[in-house]
Parts: C-alpha cells; sequence; structure tokens
C-alpha cells in the first residue's frame, strides 16, 4: 500500500465509521460473551449449589442445565450477530471505501 | 481452600486430556479388546475414501497456494465443517461423554469452556487474521516487525506446539486402537504416521481440509442418530431421562450439579481454553483457506454452531450411557487398580460413548462409531503436520533462510520433505512415549498457544507500540514460562516425577505466564528507543487500514 492511498483511506469519512462501528460492535460482543463465561466460571467457583437447585418441587432437572445450553446458544446467537451486521452493513461500506480509493 | 484445591486439581487433572482423547485411555496399560472387524472394515473404507480425495486433490495442488492453503478456495460453510472438525476430536467425543458419564453436569462446563473462545476469535481476530496473512500466522505476527528474529520465535514456538500435539494424539490413537478395534499398539502409530504424510503430501491442504469434512459430517450424523436414538428411548422427555438417569448413577442426584472448583484454576483453564484456541497454529492456519474476510467470518459462525451443537449431542449422549450402559449384563467388567477390585464398564469410561453405540445401533453401529472416532485422528493429525511443516518451509526455509527469495517450487519441496520428517518423527515419539502418561501434554499445548503465540498475535494487530524485541523477549517468555510452570506444578512434578509437593500449587499456567508474556512484551516494546522500532511503529497504520478493509490483503482465491 503506498502513502496516497493510505491517506485517502484515512481521511475517508467512511472509513473512520467503519473503523468505529466495527470496533465497538466487536469488542462489545467480546464484553458480552467474558461477562457471561466468567460470569458463569464465578457461580460455579463461589455458589455451585445455585446451578443444581432443582427447577421446580418434585424435578430432577436442575437450574444448571437450561443455563449451560442457554450459554452454547448465547455463543452461537453472539457470532450470528456479529456476521450479520459485518457481511452486511459494514461490507457494503468496506466496499464503498476500497471504490472511492480506486479513483 | 485445600480441599477444594484437591478437588479442584482431579477435574482438571480429567479435563485437560479430553481435549485430545479419550482421558483414561491413556493413562496406565490398555487391555487390548477382541478384534472387531466391523469395526475395522468401515475404518478401511474411509481410508479408501480419503485416499480417493487426496489422489483428486493432488492433481489440484500445484503452487504454494494450493499447498497451504488450498488456493483460497474453501468456502465459508465447508471451513466451519473443518474448523469443527479440528474440535471434535476422538477427545471431545470420548473424552467429554466419559465425563458426563462419569461425573455428569461437570462434562457440561468443559465443553462450554471450549466453544466460548469461539465468538471472541470472531470478533477480535478472524478478519484480521484473514486479511493480513498469508500462509501462516506468523504473516500476520511479522508483518511490520524483522522478519528473522519473529518469524523464527513463530516457528519455534509453531513446532514446539505441534511436537507435543502430535505426541498425544500418536500415544491417544495407540491406545485407541487396542480398545476399539483389538489391535496392537504399534499398528496404530505405524497407520497414522503414514497415513498422515500420505494426506499432506500428496494432497495438501486441500486434502487435510476434506479428510476433516467427511470425518466432521460422518460423526456429526453419527453422533445425531446415538441422541435421538436415547430421547426416544424415554419418549424425547428429557425429564425422564435425567430421572433414569439419577436413579441409575452411584453419584445420584449429584450429577445434575457442578462439583466443587477452585476460583484461580478454574480461571486460568478458562484462560487457556479461551485463547488457547486463538493461538493453535493449526486451527489459525484455517483461516487463510477462505477467499476473503466475509468467509472467514462465516467460518467462525458455521464453527461455533456445529461445535456448540455437537456438544449439547454428547451430553445426552453421556446420560444416555448412564441410563442405558451402566450396570447392563455384559457391559461391566471387574479389574483390580491399584491394588483394589473396581467394577467399571469394559475397557473404561472412554468407551461409554462406543457401548452406548452397541445399545442402541447394534454390532455394525458400533463399528461404525468406533471407525470415525479413529478416523477422527488422522484428521487432526494431518492439519498439525501440514502446520509444522509450513512453519519450516514458508517461515524458516522462505523468510529466514533465503530471505524472502527463495522460488515457489523450493519451498514447496522443503515442506514435503518437513512433512516426512514430521512423520517419522511422530512415529518414533508415539513409539518412545508409549508407556508414559501424557495427560498433561494437550494442557502443555493450549497453555503454550494461549501463553506465546496469542499475546505476540494480538499485540502486533491491536498495539502500535509493539517492538521486534518486545515480541520476541515477549514471546520466549510466555513459551518458557508456560513449560517451566506445567514441569513444576501437579501434572508433572506430583504424577510424572512422583515427588509429595507441587512447586507451583496450579495445574493451569495460563493465567500467569499470559500475564506475564503480556506485561514482558510491553515492557521491552515500550523500552525499546531504537529507530528501527520507530520505523515499526510507524507502519501500524498501513497495517491498520489492511486489516480493517483488506485493501491490498493476498486474494488466495482462485475461483
Amino acid at each position: 500500500m503506498n502513502e496516497d492511498v493510505l491517506k485517502q483511506v484515512q481521511s475517508n469519512p467512511k472509513f473512520q465509521e467503519l473503523v468505529q462501528k466495527k470496533t465497538s460492535l466487536g469488542w462489545t460482543l467480546t464484553v458480552v460473551m467474558l461477562v457471561i463465561y466468567y460470569g458463569f466460571i464465578m457461580v460455579l467457583a463461589f455458589s455451585p449449589a445455585t446451578l443444581g437447585t432443582p427447577l421446580g418441587a418434585g424435578t430432577t432437572m436442575t437450574v444448571g442445565i437450561p443455563v449451560g445450553i442457554l450459554i452454547i446458544l448465547s455463543a452461537f446467537v453472539l457470532t450470528g450477530i456479529y456476521v450479520n451486521k459485518a457481511n452486511g452493513e459494514f461490507d457494503q461500506l468496506n466496499r464503498e471505501i476500497v471504490e472511492e480509493t480506486k479513483q | 481452600m485445600k480441599k477444594h484445591l484437591r478437588s479442584l486439581a482431579c477435574l482438571a487433572l480429567a479435563s485437560m486430556p479430553a481435549l485430545a482423547f479419550a482421558s483414561g485411555a491413556i493413562e496406565g496399560d490398555v487391555k487390548q479388546q477382541a478384534t472387531n472387524w466391523h469395526a475395522i472394515i468401515m475404518f478401511l473404507a474411509f481410508v479408501l475414501l480419503t485416499m480417493g480425495v487426496t489422489y483428486w486433490a493432488s492433481r489440484r495442488t500445484r503452487s504454494a497456494a494450493d499447498f497451504y492453503t488450498a488456493g483460497g478456495g474453501i468456502t465459508g460453510f465447508q471451513n466451519g465443517l473443518a474448523i469443527a472438525g479440528d474440535y471434535m476430536s476422538a477427545a471431545s467425543f470420548l473424552g467429554i461423554s466419559a465425563m458426563v458419564f462419569d461425573k455428569g453436569y461437570d462434562g457440561l462446563i468443559y465443553s462450554m469452556g471450549f466453544l466460548v473462545g469461539w465468538p471472541v476469535i470472531l470478533f477480535l481476530v478472524a478478519e484480521r487474521l484473514r486479511n493480513l496473512g498469508k500462509y501462516t500466522f506468523a504473516d500476520v505476527a511479522s508483518y511490520r516487525l524483522q522478519q528473522t528474529p519473529v518469524r523464527s520465535f513463530a516457528a519455534t514456538s509453531t513446532l514446539v506446539v505441534v511436537a507435543i500435539y502430535l505426541i498425544a494424539q500418536m500415544v491417544g490413537a495407540g491406545k485407541l486402537i487396542q480398545l476399539l478395534f483389538g489391535l496392537p499398539y504399534t499398528y496404530a502409530v505405524l497407520l497414522v504416521g503414514v497415513l498422515m504424510v500420505c494426506y499432506v503430501l500428496f494432497g495438501g491442504m486441500l486434502a487435510t481440509t476434506w479428510v476433516q469434512i467427511i470425518k466432521a459430517v460422518l460423526l456429526l450424523c453419527g453422533a445425531t442418530f446415538m441422541a435421538l436414538m436415547v430421547l426416544s428411548s424415554v419418549g424425547f422427555s428429557p425429564e425422564l431421562m435425567f430421572e433414569k438417569a439419577v436413579a441409575a448413577h452411584a453419584k445420584h442426584a449429584a450429577i445434575m450439579a457442578p462439583g466443587k472448583a477452585d476460583p484461580v484454576d478454574s480461571i486460568s483453564l478458562g484462560l487457556a481454553l479461551m485463547f488457547g484456541t486463538a493461538g493453535l497454529p493449526h486451527i489459525l492456519m484455517r483461516f487463510f483457506t477462505v477467499a476473503d474476510a466475509k468467509e472467514a467470518r462465516k467460518s467462525v459462525f458455521f464453527a461455533t454452531g456445529f461445535i456448540g451443537y455437537f456438544y449439547i449431542l454428547t451430553f445426552i449422549i453421556g446420560f444416555g450411557a448412564i441410563m442405558l450402559v451402566l450396570n447392563q449384563p455384559g457391559m461391566m467388567e471387574t479389574i483390580t487398580k491399584d491394588g483394589k477390585q473396581v467394577t467399571q464398564l469394559i475397557g473404561g469410561s472412554n468407551m461409554a460413548a462406543i457401548h452406548l453405540a452397541n445399545a442402541v445401533g447394534g454390532d455394525i453401529f458400533l463399528g461404525f462409531i468406533s471407525a470415525v472416532a479413529f478416523a477422527t485422528i488422522l484428521a487432526v493429525v494431518a492439519g498439525l503436520a501440514l502446520s509444522g511443516a509450513s512453519a519450516v518451509s514458508h517461515d524458516l526455509y522462505a523468510s529466514v533462510i533465503k530471505k524472502g527469495k527463495a522460488n515457489e517450487a523450493d519451498e514447496i519441496r522443503v515442506s514435503k520433505i518437513t512433512t516426512v520428517v514430521l512423520g517419522v518423527v511422530a512415529i518414533v515419539l508415539g513409539l518412545v512415549f508409549e508407556k508414559q502418561n501424557i495427560a498433561f501434554m494437550v494442557g502443555l499445548a493450549f497453555s503454550i498457544a494461549a501463553s506465546a503465540n496469542f499475546p505476540v498475535l494480538f499485540l502486533s494487530m491491536f498495539w502500535k507500540g509493539l517492538t521486534t524485541r518486545g515480541a520476541v523477549i515477549g514471546g520466549f517468555i510466555g513459551l518458557l514460562s508456560a513449560v517451566i510452570l506445567i514441569v513444576v506444578g501437579p501434572a508433572v512434578w506430583v504424577d510424572v516425577m512422583k515427588h509429595k509437593t507441587a512447586l507451583f500449587p496450579y495445574k493451569n499456567p495460563a493465567l500467569f505466564s499470559m500475564t506475564l508474556a503480556f506485561v514482558t512484551t510491553w515492557l521491552f516494546s515500550v523500552l525499546d528507543t531504537s529507530r528501527q522500532a520507530e520505523e515499526e511503529k510507524s507502519k501500524f497504520d498501513a497495517q491498520f487500514v489492511r486489516a480493517m478493509t483488506g485493501i491490498g490483503a493476498s486474494g488466495a482465491s482462485k475461483h
């Protein structure tokens, strides 16, 4: 990449927008995932009995089972949110930046 | 607190090897089972099919880009399956279902740890990696730094991780073949070594990827069938399944709740699993096989879906085994362990999924699942061998020795020679380590990946201030501290070397070694006031633009 292209891209407001949006979504979702997982680890470490509580009187299934399944699903859903945003909106912006840079 | 630590040590001990292979299968002696012809025939069918794929791939593998990255022509969906395949090892399948079978809920906890690293890889690493790299993760780490030192470091740590992981897989394969096929240990080591070399040598990344995809599909189908059969036996009522399992299991209601765990070790394990994944060279190289950042993202999305689905299946399979296999006539044996009589599942808990296959699908299905469980090792070692070979040919030979002026034919030749050498080394190490307890090795590989590769890779993409000196010193400190802390920790110091107490109390060093790597990389970068360091920092902006937009990225696709 030569200096001109670099300057051109950096000064393009769309590039600023892309960086801002992509970075903030990426880090937000990362934090969400970390909070979910380490929140779970903390409950596990300090209050394991919570997860072992039966879901209702007389049932064998405990709170931990749906929580575990939900964490697995949340990982999938979070990646889905990011891919949807990035492959749509962000890539559109990206294409515009690339095209404008060529001119 | 002490009691906590001990129970956690047991928990962690049981969990780490599960990553690569069935945990108990590699500890101590395994009794060779009766020859299982169904399994052997189905395995041979798998080998024939994959050899056919390799032949097809060999005709399409010409250039270095073909060899290292399948020409960038793998789609996001295919790559997602291949990544999931790397994760759905014999380990996850036999190991995690065994853990659920033994402990119930705790098995689910470990599957979660393996999964949650993927979203983070997607959000922060995947597309930057694709935009900046060509063949190896060292391409990214050394993007604006000095080629020779950074690539030497990256190649060293890649080879260390690959060697450790290979030994673990080889020994695991040897033990599994005795249990699954009823064949001697040596057969497995030779077979795995020779087939691994064939796939990589002739078919390059294209064959390696397709072997992994085929295996992933077979394993997903097999596991889905088992889970459906388990659920249908209880009229699709999970509650009834849990009730029956609790009634059958010696631990009763305790299998529905988590066991005790020490916070420090849990967090450390979580870090190793999460960031180790983002530092494993054979996983990272998969991001270069797709056309662009968009496909790289899709890969992770599909991989996360398949892996998550698979872990839910193994959870059902583990509970199904408690319900349908535990204490059933013809499934249990009494053995003498440490001078005591123990009644266990024939072949140990790691065989839970295999016995369940028999219970729900008869001999033929048992043969199918055994064959797939073994095939899984082949697919994983092929990826390892290829990533080791590219570290030697692309990073050491082409960039360090030839200073980027190697011709492509020579580079490919070097990687093929390396593949053969790796095959021989893997066979020799597999035979040498037969009697060793190598349960800690996969944990070690993850810890090194998290402590050496990940910090350097991460900082090279996210921190302008990173310099060559910081990256190399910090990276090596991460590598050494991970190795040393594992050696003086309970896994080696006590379990292997038979000392009374460990010098370092935790089984998982990642929390400490990774932090140390980050701090020293930062420190030596900040202290580096050389002119070269200034230049390296000034190149960050161009790197950042390319990482974000893909402008100038190596468009490996020929489709």
